[in-house]
């Protein structure tokens, strides 16, 4: 707008002297190495998973056949065998577990979002779910051990079922309180005006229409458990032979590869990878199931 | 009005309100179960322990002797063992999931970050024995054929690698460790930085800011206590880590400098020796380390809870 030179007014914005260029080539230096080391970093974590797929799938595949789902375990020295006896196993300790487990957490989860919003105690609990989803599952091992077997004077299915079932009610618990949380109040609201009594809203309403999440976190917290081995050590103790009662020791899948893994013969070894190849295959498909539901299941647009 | 049907058939309906209480007290019920198993677990290994509590008292952390013949039993080389396994496996760990929070918080196309967040959940969700068997078999030979002698050469002046090195030990556990807490700590930090408010990293890049030095100033800097927390997280599940470490780590109960030596950690022993334990002063000692470990791990989880919260609790729900 005046008549005056603007270069004068203003030599510290001069963009390209020495120092400034020099400044600039290193920030964008150190912008291009970071994003570079962050690059890296994401590429070391997602290599070993690699490998380890990969090399599960090789040496599991290769010691896959038909006797290994239809046969227990052979005595040391003889080829062959299965590991039948431990799937039926842990299909017997998962469901003990389910059974027990899962209405417990869904039934603390519905207290924590239907009556305890904002109460100090629903605070309380919710930590203490967070807090015990933490706790190593090998001290739930031996506490279950102290509870259930020492007054049975034998290990047995249910002890691993209860130990088990512990180590779920926390998970579901949490991810039921948040699908409930995205269940809008409008929905309830209308219920309630129909003159539908709280309990048949919170049964009929609120869990159904949050229950593909609900679903979601049964199944993840069923995922988890399914390959836990340090609780069932002491509670479910493993057999080399079809059980199918419950307070009798029984054989599980995780406990059996664990046996194997760390015994001295080739033989074992091959049936280790073989088994968690199973195992393995069982907690991903049902984990990526969980992801395909809940991605097109969850509730649009609630708050 | 006074008969009128409507009337008449609510009253006749009653109010409910007994079937909504008892509704009620089972759903309060339920979530008081929780305070229930975490006090039945305390005073269940409190009971049990007794008898080493008595007898050793506090020194039981402190003393080095694990004697089970001669009725002599000390904690020290196994909290060693523990410490130096959880903090080398976080030394490892928390750079590389720091790394892959930033690149799928900020760098990543969108089209690569579902994928690669699911394989990071994937690696969360394998078990610990799996893990184990694959450490047995590919990371222990690995360690004593590549890996160690490798060490030795270029850091063995530090004296961390020296004696015999047989592939299992604090080392090779550590990694293990590494690779298991990596996810939990990598997606617990992406959560804490996505809920930065994206106001913050335009302020930064309106001051003419690189995108490393956004990061640094916007995002990093607001979500320090969050990832202190998630830390403290991945902290505790290392603590408590049991299948994997037993298969790894040599089961020796013993304090060595050397990160080849074969150690053990809480969790292990536990898991090694319980079913064999004779006599009731051996299971009670074994059962007082369970207790330690329980009550470390509350400790540890309680405060990155707390920080976590912090940070996170007046975000808004995370949207994919």
């Amino acid at each position: 707008m005046s008549t005056q030179p603007i270069s004068n007014q203003r030599p510290p914005l001069d963009l390209q002297t020495r120092s400034m260029r020099l400044n600039t080539a290193r920030r964008n230096a150190t912008n291009y190495f970071i994003s570079a080391l962050s690059v890296l970093a994401t590429v070391l974590v997602i290599l070993p998973l690699i490998a380890i797929l990969f090399y599960l799938i090789y040496k599991g595949a290769s010691s896959l056949n038909f006797a290994f789902f239809t046969h227990i375990p052979a005595p040391v020295g003889e080829s062959g065998g299965g590991m039948a006896n431990s799937i039926v196993g842990s299909g017997i300790i998962l469901l003990v577990a389910s059974l027990m487990g899962i209405p417990i957490g869904i039934a603390a989860g519905v207290y924590l979002a239907e009556f305890g919003r904002g109460k100090p105690l629903a605070t309380a609990v919710r930590f203490t779910a967070d807090v015990l989803n933490g706790v190593p599952s090998i001290v739930m091992g031996i506490s279950i051990y102290s509870l259930i077997v020492l007054q049975q004077k034998h290990f047995s299915a249910l002890a691993g079922g209860v130990a088990l079932a512990i180590m779920m009610v926390p998970t579901i618990t949490r991810t039921t309180e948040e699908m409930l949380g995205t269940v809008p109040h409008a929905i309830r609201e209308a219920a309630l005006g129909l003159g539908v009594p709280k309990w048949r809203t919170a049964i009929s309403v609120s869990l159904r229409t949050a229950s593909p999440g609900i679903i979601t976190g049964c199944m993840l917290a069923f995922a988890r458990v399914a390959g836990e081995t340090a609780p069932l050590l002491f509670t479910a103790f493993g057999n080399q032979f079809w059980s199918f009662k419950l307070n009798e020791p029984i054989a599980a899948l995780p406990l059996q590869i664990y046996v194997y893994a760390i015994s001295p013969y080739d033989e074992w070894h091959r049936l280790a990878w073989a088994g968690s190849l199973v195992l393995i295959v069982l907690i991903m498909v049902s984990v990526t199931l969980v992801r395909i539901f809940a991605n097109r299941g969850v509730l649009k647009g609630g708050s | 009005m006074q008969n009128s049907p409507i009337r008449e058939f609510l009253s006749k309906r009653g109010s409910g309100s007994l079937a909504d209480n008892s509704f009620a007290a089972v759903m309060l019920l339920c979530a008081l179960s929780i305070f229930a198993i975490v006090f039945f677990i305390l005073t269940i290994l409190i009971l049990r322990s007794h008898q080493s509590l008595v007898q050793f008292g506090w020194k039981f952390f402190t003393r080095q002797a694990w004697d089970p013949v001669s009725g002599d039993f000390g904690a020290l080389p196994f909290i060693y063992g523990t410490l130096a396994t959880s903090l080398l496996a976080l030394l490892m760990a928390v750079p590389l999931a720091l790394g892959v929070a930033v690149f799928l918080t900020e760098l990543c196309p969108r089209p690569l970050r579902a994928p690669i967040s699911f394989l990071t959940e994937l690696l969360a969700a394998i078990p610990s024995v799996v893990y184990g068997l694959w450490a047995v078999f590919v990371l222990v030979p690995l360690m004593r054929d590549h890996l160690g002698p490798f060490l030795v050469k270029t850091l063995g002046w530090t004296g961390f690698f020296e004696g015999a090195n047989f592939g299992v030990g604090l080392l090779t556990a550590s990694i293990i460790l590494a690779i298991m807490i990596l996810p939990i700590i990598s997606s617990l930090t992406r959560d804490i930085m996505n809920a930065v408010p994206n106001s913050q990293r335009e302020a930064v890049l309106a001051l003419g800011a690189t995108r490393w030095e956004m990061i640094r100033i916007g995002v990093l800097r607001n979500s320090r206590i969050g990832i202190v927390g998630a830390v403290m997280l991945g902290l505790g599940r290392a603590l408590g880590e049991t299948m994997a470490v037993t298969m790894v780590i040599g089961n020796h109960p013993d304090i060595s400098k050397s990160l080849f030596a074969p150690g053990y950690t809480l969790a292990s022993v536990i898991a090694n020796e319980f079913s064999e334990a004779t006599g009731d002063l051996y299971l009670s000692a074994l059962i007082e380390i369970g207790l330690a470990l329980f009550l470390v791990t509350i400790v540890v989880n309680t405060i990155a809870r707390l920080m976590v919260w912090a940070v996170t609790r007046n975000a808004p729900a995370r949207v994919h």
